[in-house]
């Protein structure tokens, strides 16, 4: 099986708050060090990636961040629009549809369509051989996947959908995205988690729902805010004594190290305690003592997701 | 800024709102705890199938059917339970049944919504309906009337405005006005459009691959005698949530983004009218200022730590954690202070990074020092700590 970089797609998820849109951006500024051409595709619309880079909001159009680097954000009814004028030749036909409000309200009321459509994106964008006018070749497409309450269900929906539509032209196109989503050759998944006690329950069972209801295997699970190990034990005993003390600095650095010191180790529990939960690799990720992420974050980030 | 337990006085509801990973559930789960120490009988709702309400409370798991946390779990804790706590997962699909089991003028119509694929969509995966299934249970719960207080802990939705929009999405969707008319084969209004709206609809079906029109023809049909129920409903759980005893608590964490949702959600709510009680940041490394004026620059610090350590290099790390958590407390409060101008509040409740993470009693407990402590004991309380 090739290297997670060296497919053509690579999901990443996990719940919300967790560092998706970081390590998404991260894996997106190695792969471009490493030559590729990277497209970093977010679905929430909530241009995270745009901001890290401290780039504009990109919306529906490929934007580059970096050499090597763009962005788009996927709007489902864009790509709603832009299947339909790929599908409908009749410009009549395409101006009948987008005017009419039934249309829109068709489009919301079918089951898990504007997921469809948005993974039909993806797939689109993946495509060396592109049918969207100035559309680029990209080596390798990353999707920052949304945070839902069920993590699967945005990866399940081509699924869902080929076994709804019988026939017709999304019925085909269902059942391709699904066998790209699952071919191990192509399209690769990587789950962003924490090292706290939810966070990690929750990891565990998102990775195996993906194996036992889509048929995923998880390439890599990133443990991410990974405190560093500055104290040893002992160490933390002799601060105990001056976290006691009467110099107020050195009473409040004593006790910051004291307390980094618990949560580094609390930490590495949890870490231990995935490791044994889960089948695929887990990689840790350092926490960023930053004030706000920017490219420079990332890109240090990026160093450490071999 | 008043205590959680000062904002909450008198009040019959508490709804919890922010954007995805800012511990609300957590949060919520230690107001009704919080509460119910202070002898109200109060209910916690989740909709989050990630069983951590459970996990917090000590349960196994949860159902759709308030159950009530041992109090002797609490007293482990040193926490005396004067009033009683329930907490119930929400199954959204559940109580959507239900009320279609309600609204449903004979046996016959129900079968038909319940069996329609249409339906069984939207009951399960139509963006909202999570959030209008939640809002219906408490009103449900609410018009009981059992309880003193009702938490509800909303659901992960991308975007906490979502939760807010969800009733009003979903009623028109049942209601499909746009659609029904041309759906009636001898509408008036279809002969009117004419041929435009059946090719659209034919056009629809190729594309789609499934004859979606049979489907929501027979969903609305099947809806027909209920819309208006359903409408009535809504129009009621509108009005529960603009009520003066029901209190929005806007809940997010420290970082730039949050407290940036944050900011655009507060501002929703005063739009739409929403009584507002507070807003609660979690996860703030508490203010560093406090901390240096006493004992000078960085340098110093590590001078008069290798001094009183006699090593050098545990002095040097020791410093270099001490500005590395003073950075991110600079953060915290330059968010903070933006989103109280913003807010036109002079307070926010903090709840600050705590060592361990919060998902068992004890950490509830350790939460509520600081929710229920007034502004002057929560700042003691962060300087003993840190």
């Amino acid at each position: 099986m090739p290297e997670l970089l060296d497919k053509r797609l690579v999901f990443v998820t996990g719940k919300g708050g967790v560092g998706k849109t970081t390590v998404a951006v991260a894996l997106g500024l190695r792969a471009a060090a490493q030559g590729k051409r990277t497209i970093v595709c977010e679905v929430a619309s909530q241009e995270n990636a745009s901001r890290i880079f401290d780039h504009a909001e990109v919306g529906f159009h490929e934007v580059e961040m970096e050499e090597n680097l763009w962005s788009i954000s996927i709007d489902p009814d864009e790509s709603m629009r832009e299947y339909v004028l790929l599908q409908l030749k009749v410009r009549a036909m395409r101006d009948l549809l987008f005017r009419s409000r039934i249309f829109t309200y068709l489009a919301a009321a079918t089951p898990g369509l504007k997921e469809l459509v948005t993974i039909g994106k993806i797939w689109e964008l993946s495509q060396f051989d592109r049918k969207v006018k100035s559309g680029r070749k990209y080596d390798l497409v990353i999707v920052d996947a949304p945070a839902t309450g069920h993590g699967v269900g945005f990866l399940q929906t081509p699924r869902t959908f080929a076994a709804i539509a019988r026939v017709g032209p999304i019925h085909s196109q269902a059942q391709r995205l699904d066998s790209l989503i699952t071919d191990q050759d192509q399209t690769g998944v990587a789950i962003v988690a924490l090292p706290e006690e939810m966070a990690v329950n929750e990891s565990a069972a998102l990775e195996h729902d993906l194996r036992e209801e889509v048929g995923i295997a998880v390439d890599r699970i990133y443990m991410n805010g990974l405190y560093p190990e500055r104290f040893s034990k002992a160490e933390a005993e002799r601060l105990a004594l001056l976290a006691g003390g009467e110099n107020g600095a050195l009473r409040a650095a004593a006790r910051a190290a004291i307390s980094e010191h618990d949560r580094a180790r609390s930490q590495r529990a949890q870490l231990a305690r995935l490791r044994r939960r889960v089948k695929a690799p887990v990689k840790s990720l350092p926490f960023l003592f930053e004030p706000e992420l920017g490219p420079e974050a990332a890109r240090r980030l990026a160093g450490r997701l071999g | 800024m008043p205590s959680v337990g000062e904002i909450l006085e008198g009040k019959g509801i508490c709804i919890c709102a922010g954007s995805g990973g800012v511990g609300k559930t957590t949060t919520s789960a230690a107001i009704a705890a919080g509460m119910a120490a202070r002898g109200l009988k109060v209910c916690v709702l989740t909709i989050d199938p990630a069983k951590r309400l459970a996990d917090s409370l000590g349960l196994k798991e949860l159902g759709n059917e308030a159950r009530r946390v041992d109090p002797r779990l609490f007293e482990a804790q040193g926490v005396k339970m004067e009033g009683e706590l329930w907490a119930m997962m929400l199954d959204a699909k559940a109580t959507f049944d239900q009320l279609v089991a309600r609204q449903a003028p004979d046996e016959d119509s129900r079968d038909r919504v319940l069996g329609n694929r249409i339906y069984q969509q939207i009951s399960n995966a139509l963006a909202g309906s999570q959030e209008y299934m939640a809002m219906e249970k408490l009103f449900e719960l609410h018009s009981e009337g059992g309880f003193d207080l009702l938490v509800l802990d909303t659901p992960p939705t991308r975007n906490a405005l979502d939760f807010l929009d969800a009733p009003r999405r979903l009623t028109q969707f049942i209601e499909g006005r746009s659609l029904r008319v041309f759906m009636r084969p001898t509408g008036l209004a279809a002969r009117v459009a004419g041929r435009g709206a059946s090719v659209m609809l034919s056009v629809f079906k190729r594309i789609v691959g499934f004859d979606l029109i049979a489907d929501l023809a027979e969903f609305f049909n099947a809806f027909s005698g209920m819309v208006d129920g359903f409408q009535a409903r809504a129009r009621r759980v509108n009005s529960l949530l603009a009520d003066r005893r029901t209190c929005f608590l806007v809940v997010c964490g420290p970082q730039g983004e949050p407290i940036s949702e944050a900011v655009y959600f507060h501002r929703k709510l005063v739009e739409a009218k929403l009584p507002f009680g507070g807003v609660i940041v979690n996860k703030v490394h508490y203010p560093a200022e406090r901390l240096r004026g006493e004992g000078g620059e960085g340098g110093e610090v590590e001078a008069a730590l290798a001094e009183r350590l006699g090593e050098e290099d545990l002095a040097r790390r020791v410093a270099e954690n001490f500005s590395d958590y003073q950075a991110l407390a600079e953060r915290d409060a330059r968010n903070i202070e933006r989103l109280a101008a913003e807010l036109r509040t002079t307070g926010v409740i903090r709840v600050p990074h705590l060592d361990e993470d919060v998902h068992n009693l004890a950490g509830l407990a350790e939460i509520n020092r600081y929710l229920f402590a007034t502004d002057g004991e929560r700042e003691a309380i962060a300087a003993g700590r840190l």
